[in-house]
């Protein structure tokens, strides 16, 4: 087991956010996360990175068998975790070249995943500002490839992103995770992303719990028919049995 | 100078506080130089034809028609000023010229407790172009020393003048720069203003007059406030002829220091543009960023707005490089050295590369 998060419970401004998370990724699993806005997917994200104000109130978490719920950011970070912002800050005067040399010291690898992601004109911009929805994603992932974590914790990284970059994403996700048999926890409201990546697993997350678990493609469509209400149904009836 | 009369003539803390305020010795990246110390000219000479430099008091003796100059723009604007002044550069770039490398000016303080007062006229002739970087610095002797230096730019039509001023003082002295610059039709007047090293107090307001059409005056500054400095800094542009543009551009840190950004920018014609951006970062309890923007216009057709922002650094953005593997020390450093991007000034390449490199050793450390 690479990742396990035990009874984990997250609480913001004197709410419960996420109750009760157990789960666990696999070297080389991808798990999906579908849920509705506002369910705390990103919420656990956050909390498993180590943002500041997203203490886990109790529960563990366990990475590479070390419990990492204590760690500063970097630290886990350093033990193999990346993640992907659904939307990254702006800072004024850093360049994407500037984090990119300091994520990687290969010149000709950070040229070439530039050029496939064509952000080639964006390592001289100042990270962020004034980058579309689409170069901010593409952004993201270029950094969290040079990173090379073990363990990627992507937020909606295909959401404001045209079908064409998805496609180059997504295709650069996928040799990464596959290649490498590196782990990922992905939050997908458009799906688009299980077009490229190789998975089995994903489950739902409703009102700061973790519900159903299964065929991330089949759960898609089941959702895109009939929404959440339906994984609701099916977990009040499966407590019933 | 050679190296061997700057090795026999300054100490090498002083040669390096030279360098610091952007002198390259050699003098092999500039197309003249002058430096004066305390109130002794030292030296001036120009390698380039067309640019004419020397101290201004002989200038007023020798050079024909300078005396039209010297405190024509104080006139303009009905102001007065001091008048006890030793000292100070004049120089004169011919119509027409352009000067590919930079001039370079040094303003040094020497003696312990020296009031050194300058008077700088700088001319840039009709369709001239020129690059000018004036260092102003205190040696580590020059205790409770005193700067007053007032500077009088004329920018003739069409002519472009890139200033270039490095403060490099310390924590005891005192200073305070007056200058005014005249811009004429489709004239340029650029100035960068960079101060990273502690002073006790500056006070300085220049201000750019904007009198022929499409005239054009851009200030920016990069400050450093280091516990127990003053720092009073503003720029203030008079949009005195229709189609004048204007900018000014602001980036203070305070480490502990208090800085006053003002900011003036006066719209007395039609069709004017104009906008005033002042951003601060506080670093330390102690610390004061006091952002003065003013506008004013007598005309509706005018473009002018401004937008001045202070705090501290965003925890968003330190936990954003947190999680690219930097430690929070690491993060906090590169935040703050980007938010002093020289990218701010409008600086050529070359002289953008020095000030960087000026940066980095002087913020090395520094936070």
């Amino acid at each position: 087991m690479l990742l396990g998060v035990k009874n984990i419970f997250v609480e913001l401004a004197g709410k419960i956010i996420l109750k009760d998370i157990n789960l666990s990724i696999k070297k080389g699993q991808v798990l999906i996360l579908f849920g509705p806005n506002g369910s705390g997917k990103t919420t656990l994200i956050r909390t498993l990175i180590g943002f500041s104000g997203y203490p886990a109130k109790s529960g563990e978490i366990i990475f590479k068998g070390q419990r990492i719920d204590n760690l500063s950011i970097e630290e886990r970070v350093k033990q193999g975790i990346g993640i992907m912002y659904q939307h990254p800050p702006k800072i004024r005067g850093v360049k994407l070249s500037q984090i990119a040399s300091f994520l990687s010291k290969d010149k000709s690898r950070i040229e070439e995943l530039a050029e496939k992601l064509s952000l080639k004109e964006h390592l001289g911009r100042d990270i962020n500002l004034d980058f579309s929805g689409g170069e901010m994603k593409r952004s993201e992932l270029f950094q969290l490839l040079l990173q090379e974590p073990d363990l990627l914790l992507l937020d909606e990284p295909e959401s404001g992103v045209d079908l064409e970059n998805i496609s180059i994403m997504g295709n650069a996700l996928n040799e990464y995770l596959h290649q490498k048999d590196k782990s990922a926890l992905i939050i997908t409201h458009t799906g688009y992303i299980l077009d490229y990546v190789k998975t089995k697993e994903g489950c739902v997350m409703i009102d700061g719990k973790l519900w159903c678990v299964g065929s991330p493609k089949e759960m898609f469509e089941t959702i895109k028919k009939e929404g959440y209400g339906k994984c609701q149904a099916c977990h009040d009836a499966k407590r019933v049995e | 100078m050679t190296q061997k009369e700057w090795n026999k003539n300054f100490a090498e803390h002083d040669r390096e506080t030279i360098s610091s305020s952007g002198m390259d010795l050699t003098e092999e990246t500039r197309s003249a130089s002058f430096l004066q110390q305390d109130n002794q000219v030292l030296f001036f000479h120009s390698l380039s034809e067309g640019v004419e430099i020397l101290g201004t008091e002989e200038a007023l003796e020798k050079v024909p028609r300078a005396r039209e100059y010297y405190g024509r723009t104080f006139n303009l604007l009905g102001r007065d000023y001091p008048r006890d002044t030793i000292g100070g550069y004049f120089i004169r770039v011919a119509k027409g010229k352009t000067v590919e490398l930079p001039i370079q000016a040094c303003l040094f303080l020497k003696a312990q407790g020296f009031k050194q007062k300058v008077h700088n006229i700088i001319i840039v002739e009709e369709g001239a172009q020129v690059y000018l970087i004036t260092g102003c610095s205190a040696s580590k002797a020059a205790d409770e020393g005193f700067h007053l230096g007032i500077s009088e730019f004329f920018i003739q039509k069409g002519a472009y003048l890139n200033f270039t001023m490095i403060h490099s003082w310390k924590e005891d002295v005192s200073v305070k720069p007056i200058s005014i610059a005249l811009v004429e039709e489709g004239a340029s007047f650029i100035s960068n203003y960079v101060c990273l090293r502690p002073v006790r107090e500056i006070t300085m307001y220049p201000a750019a007059l904007l009198e022929g059409v499409y005239a054009r005056a851009s200030f920016s500054s990069l400050v450093l406030s280091h516990p127990g400095s003053l720092q009073d800094i503003g720029s203030r542009v008079i949009l005195r002829a229709k189609n004048s543009q204007a900018e000014i551009i602001a980036r203070a840190v305070s480490l502990g220091g208090k800085v006053i950004a003002r900011g003036h920018l006066k719209a007395e014609n039609q069709n004017v543009k104009a906008h005033l951006e002042c951003r601060g970062l506080i670093l330390s309890k102690r610390g004061t960023i006091h952002a003065i923007p003013e506008m004013e216009s007598d005309f509706r057709d005018v473009d002018m707005s401004h937008e001045a922002a202070i705090g501290k650094i965003n925890k968003e953005e330190i936990e954003y490089l947190c999680s690219r593997g930097f430690t929070k020390e690491e993060a906090q450093s590169v935040i703050v050295r980007g938010f002093m991007d020289v990218g701010v000034l409008a600086l050529p390449d070359l002289l953008k590369k020095e000030i960087e490199n000026l940066e980095d050793k002087t913020l090395k450390g520094a936070f």
